[in-house]
């Protein structure tokens, strides 16, 4: 479904994404770990096409056409979504009209605007009419994240870190949500340095010094990033640095 | 001059002005019928005429021409809590004009009462619309005050709206000037508020300046009693050759007299110009005073967002600004 291949991204004159290479298939969970620092949510950038983010080199295919230099919304339109680790903020904005407007293009949703939220562990009746602005925690901002890119219903939803800020006891309720996008047909590449959530993933890869190390079975490549990445000297060191250290 | 106090006063010659009036302010978002509803306290000055001072048991509204306008009085009698919102509308029909507003707003000892106010200036070539308003607030009362503008496409209108505020002992007064529809022209708002102890205030302004538009506010905020607070808020989006400047004030004369200045202000395209400056001055040393001012292109985070989404980013960018300016 997508094929990253070689793809190198310089940024302030410093290699970011190195010779990337990374393949996720039809409705599968793949999960990227990765320390801090190591270009994971360069990564989701580069795939969503913002801004900024467009690579030196390399090729970006989804359902065999190549959209390496395609806008945000024409990938969007193609089915590729990104929910931000730190999602913007709308003033005036309420999560039912955020919601709506995610669901506009979907052919079919499985799911209300309504049951999004409800999926993500928000009461509508208490948050439908709320404004996506600052008087929105993080963490709820996050889930609202969450329940847009369901009520959109993509063919493949990069989650960037969505565990991230979320309470322990809530972790179980994002696992729940991220299995739903699989169920729904939705291919989900799921960012975050958690092994636990990584661990719910058909297929796990871990990325460091802007690269793609292993991809394989999430048990094992968690076990490969516990034993070699959580605890790297290398971890936001400029990467030219990093290559000849790895 | 007519006296048009406390009652119906419709004046035959001015149906129709009535009529354009009405549907400008449906226009402009408002709810014409409410203008005929005798339910509902209201007052419709056309140019120098008034058309209708309506009164309701608790809210009485008086209104006398001048011949540059009209003065208005409205006392809301201490205790009333005013069923719905008094109505009130201004606008100048013909190309040119001048109209002069001058308002009193007394609102007695516990009274609680909203207004919505419509101002409609739709033919306007060279029309000037001036406000002057004097609002007293007693101890308890409570007070919204929501304005929207609807000018039109000619860009020939000069707002110059004056408020005076003074707020008594645990008074709050609320207010939202709009003007996002049709072109600016020249709008210089001017609002100043002196608060009591534990007085409330917050004062808000929303306004869209495309073409040649040139946009002044300045909101202060005298914070002179214990436990005042108040907020001063601004959100201007400046296209085209528009230039705005922003001027939030804050004076903490009291102890633990919180205030905040908050002004956004969007500019799209290379030649709009904005500026904004926050003035803050403690006093008491136990007030606090915070500011926060954001200028700039429109957050490519938010557009990008709802690109993501499957928007064209004229789309995103037209969902940011609405929402910011709603």
């Amino acid at each position: 479904m997508l094929e990253v291949s070689d793809v190198h991204l310089i940024l302030g004159g410093k290699a970011v994404l190195h010779h990337l290479n990374l393949r996720v298939h039809e409705a599968e969970i793949h999960s990227i770990l990765g320390a801090n620092g190591t270009g994971k949510s360069t990564l989701a950038a580069v795939l969503m096409g913002l801004s900024g983010y467009q690579p030196a080199s390399g090729r970006i295919v989804f359902d065999g056409e190549e959209i390496t230099r395609l806008s945000v919304t024409e990938r969007a339109r193609r089915g590729i979504t990104l929910a931000w680790q730190e999602p913007a903020r709308f003033e005036g904005l309420t999560v039912a009209e955020y919601l709506r407007l995610s669901q506009r293009n979907a052919k079919s949703p499985a799911l209300s605007p309504e049951q999004c939220l409800a999926k993500v562990g928000l009461s509508p009746e208490k948050y439908w009419k709320r404004a996506v602005d600052a008087t929105l925690s993080g963490g709820e901002r996050r889930r609202v994240e969450l329940a847009s890119v369901l009520a959109m219903q993509p063919r493949l939803a990069i989650l960037d870190e969505p565990d991230s800020g979320i309470d322990a006891l809530s972790i179980g309720n994002i696992v729940d949500v991220i299995r739903t996008f699989a169920r729904n047909g939705t291919a989900v590449l799921l960012i975050t340095h958690h092994e636990e959530v990584a661990a719910i993933a058909d297929r796990s890869s871990s990325l460091c010094g802007g690269t793609i190390l292993k991809t394989g079975d999430p048990v094992a490549i968690a076990r490969f990033f516990r034993n070699h990445c959580q605890e790297c000297q290398h971890v936001n060191v400029p990467i030219q640095e990093e290559v000849h250290y790895a | 001059m007519p006296d048009a106090s406390a009652g119906l006063t419709v004046l035959p010659s001015a149906a129709a002005d009535f009529e354009i009036l009405s549907d400008s302010y449906a226009t402009s978002g408002g709810d014409a019928a409410g203008l005929r509803d005798d339910r509902i306290a209201s007052l419709v000055v056309s140019h120098h005429r008034v058309l209708r001072a309506h009164s309701i048991p608790g809210v009485r509204i008086e209104g006398r021409e001048t011949p540059t306008g009209a003065r208005a009085t409205i006392t809301v009698q201490p205790g009333t809590l005013a069923p719905a919102p008094v109505h009130l509308c201004f606008g100048v029909l013909p190309r040119e004009g001048l109209q002069e507003i001058q308002a009193e707003f007394f609102i007695g000892a516990g009274a609680r009462v909203s207004f919505l106010a419509h101002c409609a200036f739709p033919n306007a070539v060279h029309v000037q619309h001036v406000m002057d308003a004097r609002i007293h607030l007693a101890p308890g009362a409570e007070m919204e005050y929501s304005e929207t503008h609807y000018h039109g496409p000619a860009g020939g209108v000069e707002v110059l709206a004056k408020a005076r505020i003074v707020l008594e002992e645990g008074a709050s007064y609320k207010s939202l000037f709009k003007l996002v529809e049709g072109a600016v022209g020249n709008l210089r708002l001017d609002y100043q508020a002196d608060l009591q102890r534990d007085a409330v205030c917050e004062l808000d302004a929303r306004i869209y300046g495309k073409s040649e538009d040139r946009i002044t506010i300045n909101e202060s905020l005298y914070l002179n009693g214990e436990n005042s607070r108040g907020l001063a808020k601004s959100r201007v989006v400046a296209a085209d050759r528009c230039v705005s400047e922003v001027i939030g004030e804050a004076v903490g004369n009291a102890p633990h007299a919180r205030g905040h200045v908050d002004c956004v202000e969007i500019l799209k395209g290379p030649f709009a110009r904005a500026s904004a400056i926050p003035k803050l001055t403690v006093i008491d040393e136990r007030a606090k005073l915070t500011h926060e001012a954001a200028i700039g292109s429109i957050d490519k985070k938010q557009v990008e967002t709802l690109m993501a989404r499957g928007m064209s980013e004229e789309e995103a960018v037209d969902v940011v600004v609405k929402g910011l300016l709603r």
